[in-house]
């Protein structure tokens, strides 16, 4: 078979959890709980509530995500 | 998600993959010089019929055969065509699947027309072997890309390289269900393996370089180097003790 590739979408952070987890609103409605990429975490990039970041699925689980940028603003 | 197969259920599973098995057999032994690729997906769809058994690819994301057969620089979904015939030295992979009863098998070789040459035949074996070699470490408590770390480390060692492009899955009552099995990758990554796992491991071995490109058809994959390239594919189960091939005879 075709080999899928993650899926990534824009969301908005709208809370902040413990151990580097945040949960992000996206266009769709659909709130899901991601964690910080590790590259994010390496150069320090602090997500607040409210900053617009991008998101990669995982195709098996929808609901759980990896944030990958943050937008600048 | 990985669903876990039960007995029963693999059983059904086994069913679907003794007619991949036996039809793949049937059309190796009409593989010689001047039969078409359409020849065969006629035959395929024939011996399917008769056993009751509905071509799982026909239809499948619109794909429009029974049969995949890729000759040569072919990587996989060549199309049956009624303008292409087999000629001697080529070699071609025939991929098959069909669902019964609601339960999928899925198997592939790859077979040579006449006499083929050294390297080509060094490349089928070393894709086969390298085949046998992945679905050995489908052993519970062994982890999903120890498969294809196993695969792609034999692959390297005899200089052939393995296509990123296209991976092994899992299979059951849909013919691609999760996981994706690349046929590269470090070991020791991935889910735990456990009892009732069903997979379709496939490596997909290229001569020269890994890339692939797509032709017009939107179908076809070939090498970009239009060197040759050899699939071999078995539906297996993960059990207690050695895992268990669901499309053997």
């Amino acid at each position: 078979m075709a080999k899928e590739d993650v899926i990534e979408v824009e969301g908005t952070v709208v809370e902040t959890l413990p151990n580097a987890m945040f949960r992000v609103e996206l266009p769709n409605g659909h709130r899901i709980l991601a964690h910080i990429s590790g590259k994010m975490r390496m150069h320090f990039i602090r997500i607040l509530p409210g900053d617009k970041v991008t998101v990669e699925l995982s195709p098996y689980d929808l609901s759980r995500g990896r944030i990958t940028y943050r937008s600048k603003s | 998600m990985i669903v876990l197969r039960s007995q029963r259920e693999i059983e059904k599973i086994r069913k679907a993959g003794l007619i991949v098995a036996e039809i793949l057999e049937s059309l190796k032994e009409h593989i010689q010089p001047g039969v078409t690729t359409w020849d065969l997906n006629c035959l395929s769809e024939e011996l399917a019929a008769k056993r009751g058994a509905s071509p799982a690819f026909k239809g499948y994301h619109g794909y429009p055969f029974a049969l995949c057969t890729s000759i040569n620089e072919q990587v996989v979904h060549g199309m049956p065509s009624k303008h292409r015939q087999l000629r001697e030295g080529d070699i071609i992979s025939l991929d098959f699947g069909v669902m019964v009863d609601g339960y999928y098998g899925d198997a592939a070789i790859t077979v040579p027309v006449g006499m083929i040459g050294k390297e080509a035949r060094e490349l089928c074996r070393v894709t086969e072997e390298a085949l046998y070699l992945g679905i050995r470490q489908a052993l519970v408590r062994n982890r999903l890309s120890d498969i294809s770390h196993a695969i792609q480390e034999y692959v390297e060692a005899h200089g052939f390289s393995v296509v990123r492009e296209f991976v092994g899955h899992g299979i059951g009552t849909q013919l691609h269900e999760s996981p994706q099995i690349p046929n590269y990758g470090p070991a020791g990554k991935g889910v735990m393996l456990k009892p009732g796992m069903v997979f379709a491991i496939e490596p997909m071995i290229n001569q020269g370089c890994a890339e692939v490109d797509i032709l017009e058809d939107q179908w076809t994959a070939v090498t970009v180097d239009r060197k040759l390239s050899a699939h071999f594919e078995h539906t297996i189960v993960v059990t207690e003790n050695e895992p268990d091939i669901l499309t053997k005879r």
